[in-house]
């Protein structure tokens, strides 16, 4: 993925439509939007507004009914499904509302899962792993389950799996949606430090203006376009 | 190639580890697929069984000599002269006093009462020559002593013993206006003539009105490849109308019938068990993807392929298949194998005692039909799980 100077993100002229029976919801609607490489981009909008579906689209989780998704110089839209799956595990990490960690592996096996689509040995994988631990805060946690662990401390793990593979891009769909204040405010804390330290470019989607004022950019979605009040 | 496996090793390990929590549904098909080899094995290893009787009953080296167009005893006839041209053919094997090893033997079936039901049941009476023993060669008294020559004695073979009430050493048997009295009881290395009772021909054939003949001829010869030259002796010489069979032959060829249809019951039965087991199964596997579904579609959105899901499905699936399939099998092993039992040889319209068989092939091949239950109940959930749509998915909670 290339990110000198140029945006990392380029989505053009998208439209995303979805069929419930007879009638077709058009949930994003000629969107366009340019991110640069070492953003940390909020975006935030009412229920329904395509910030989620927006997020599908730049993770390769979903494809654009019109419009092209460029991420890294590569039109990602139009990947085959093998490899998108390829693409995504080289280049993007995913963080959950709800954290999505499998409960019957460790924090330190769900952190590898990632590993497991490289060619890493296991004591290499161990060593990113642990890294990746200590990044978040949870050396101290590695043989515990999700149930052993607070709602900050799992979200900390899923970030850690997220940046496992060292991505470029960290695409998170309501980090904070699901804790408390303090837990949010650390996670937030956390997802700062990757942005400016380690030159993550992030993208957000959060309800939440207070998580959306730790963010360098915001924009605003409505009825599946950017609002006037930000514009791209 | 190892990323592949690591990704299947992965997904199928979490699969297995959330089994406990749908113990349920994951017992009841087990139990299901555990039922159809059950049925499956229980009921070939009475083919098994039976077959077995009649292949351990056979020997390559002995000839038998039925009358021309025959292919049973109970329809074949000869006389004496018969029996002594054969007794004088080429290639057979002669006692220690340059006897030739041939048994000129009638064949009468009787009724006697089962043991377990009190029902009567068809039994053979065998009228033997003294050179019979010989040439089964391994006749081995249990109980008692040979009958006598010449007297209304009889020795019973142990599965008719064990099967027949009134069997008993010492007791007699009364068959028309003959009485009989049951002096031994002897093996015969589990072959078919465990289930006859033998007697002196000579005694026999008065006691039946058959004057002075026979039905078969037991022939022990030299080797096994004498046959031949025992055979076209006795075929070409025009003074006879008779045709030989390989001991080993004959007994094969009467459990064809009954082999053929008790099997063809059991995969039957089995088979239509199976397909209940195989909903039971696709129930378990839908239940699984379902409540797996926020995984599967994790693991989608991390980069997990496609195949390595559908290939962790279907092994969760065979897992629990073969767990049922072992159960099902050990549990017939411990009911089944050994159980004695008699049913009707059609061929001689008689009894033959046999006991059920379980054998390490009968076990491979329920295990197979249990490893086909459990791939083709995972598959449809398989697939539908490497289907989930993963955006959508990823939120279900």
């Amino acid at each position: 993925m290339t990110t000198d100077q140029s945006p990392l993100i380029r989505i053009a002229d998208v439209d995303k439509t979805y069929r419930r029976g007879a009638e077709e919801i058009r949930v994003l609607a000629g969107l366009s939007l340019t991110v640069q490489c070492g953003e940390f981009l909020a975006l935030m909008g009412p229920s329904g507004s395509g910030k989620s579906t927006l997020l599908n689209l730049l993770g390769g989780l979903d494809r654009p009914t019109r419009g092209t998704v460029e991420i890294g110089g590569e039109r990602i839209d139009a990947l085959s499904d093998r490899r998108l799956a390829g693409w995504r595990a080289r280049h993007v990490g995913l963080v959950f509302q709800f954290y999505n960690l499998l409960p019957v592996m460790t924090a330190e096996r769900n952190v590898e899962l990632p590993l497991l689509l490289t060619h890493l040995s296991k004591a290499d994988r161990r060593k990113h792993v642990a890294t990746a631990l200590a990044i978040v805060g949870l050396a101290h946690r590695t043989s515990h389950y999700p149930r052993q662990l607070s709602g900050g401390e799992q979200q900390r793990v899923g970030i850690a799996r997220a940046i496992v593979t060292d991505p470029t891009l960290l695409l998170c769909d309501e980090p904070t949606g699901d804790l408390d204040r303090k837990s949010g405010d650390e996670i937030l804390s956390l997802l700062q430090t990757l942005n400016r330290e380690q030159g993550k470019t992030i993208i957000m989607v959060t309800h939440d203006p207070h998580a959306s004022s730790r963010a360098s950019r915001t924009v605003h979605l409505d009825k599946g376009q950017l609002s006037a009040a930000a514009p791209a | 190639m190892l990323n592949w496996l690591s990704q299947i090793s992965a997904i199928t390990l979490a699969n297995l580890k959330t089994l406990p929590e749908r113990r349920g549904a994951a017992v009841a098909a087990a139990v299901g697929i555990a039922g159809v080899v059950t049925v499956l094995v229980g009921v070939l290893s009475i083919a098994e069984g039976f077959q077995r009787v009649l292949a351990v009953s056979g020997s390559p080296d002995v000839a038998i000599v039925l009358r021309s167009g025959s292919d049973a005893e109970m329809n074949s006839g000869l006389t004496h002269d018969d029996t002594r041209l054969i007794a004088d053919a080429p290639g057979l094997a002669r006692n220690a006093a340059n006897l030739p090893l041939a048994s000129a033997e009638l064949f009468v079936v009787i009724n006697l009462p089962k043991r377990s039901t009190g029902t009567d049941a068809n039994v053979p009476l065998r009228g033997v020559s003294p050179a019979a023993f010989d040439v089964r060669g391994n006749l081995m008294m249990l109980e008692g002593r040979r009958f006598e020559p010449g007297k209304n004695e009889v020795i019973v073979g142990a599965g008719a013993a064990r099967q027949f009430s009134g069997l008993d050493v010492g007791k007699t048997v009364r068959v028309g206006q003959t009485e009989w009295v049951v002096v031994g009881v002897f093996a015969a290395g589990g072959g078919v003539a465990e289930s006859e009772i033998w007697t002196d021909a000579a005694v026999l054939q008065p006691a039946y009105h058959r004057g002075d003949t026979y039905q078969a001829v037991y022939a022990k010869l030299i080797s096994a490849e004498a046959f031949h030259t025992f055979t076209d002796a006795l075929t070409t010489n025009p003074q006879l109308s008779i045709k030989a069979v390989r001991q080993s032959d004959f007994y094969a060829d009467q459990s064809t019938q009954l082999v053929g249809f008790v099997k063809g019951i059991g995969i039957t039965i089995a088979a239509l068990m199976a397909v209940g087991a195989l909903f039971g199964a696709l129930n378990t596997m839908y239940s699984s993807v379902a409540a797996r579904t926020r995984e599967i579609a994790t693991l989608r959105a991390l980069g997990f392929g496609s195949s390595p899901v559908v290939v962790s499905v279907l092994l969760e699936s065979l897992a629990l298949a073969l767990a049922g399939g072992v159960l099902g099998a050990a549990g017939a092993w411990l009911a089944f194998d050994g159980h004695t039992t008699s049913t009707m040889n059609w061929q001689t319209f008689s009894q033959v005692a046999f006991a059920f068989r379980v054998s390490p092939a009968l076990l491979v091949q329920a295990i197979l039909w249990a490893a086909m239950i459990g791939v083709l109940g995972g598959l449809f959930p398989a697939i539908r799980a490497a289907r989930i749509p993963i955006a959508a998915a990823l939120r279900e909670t």
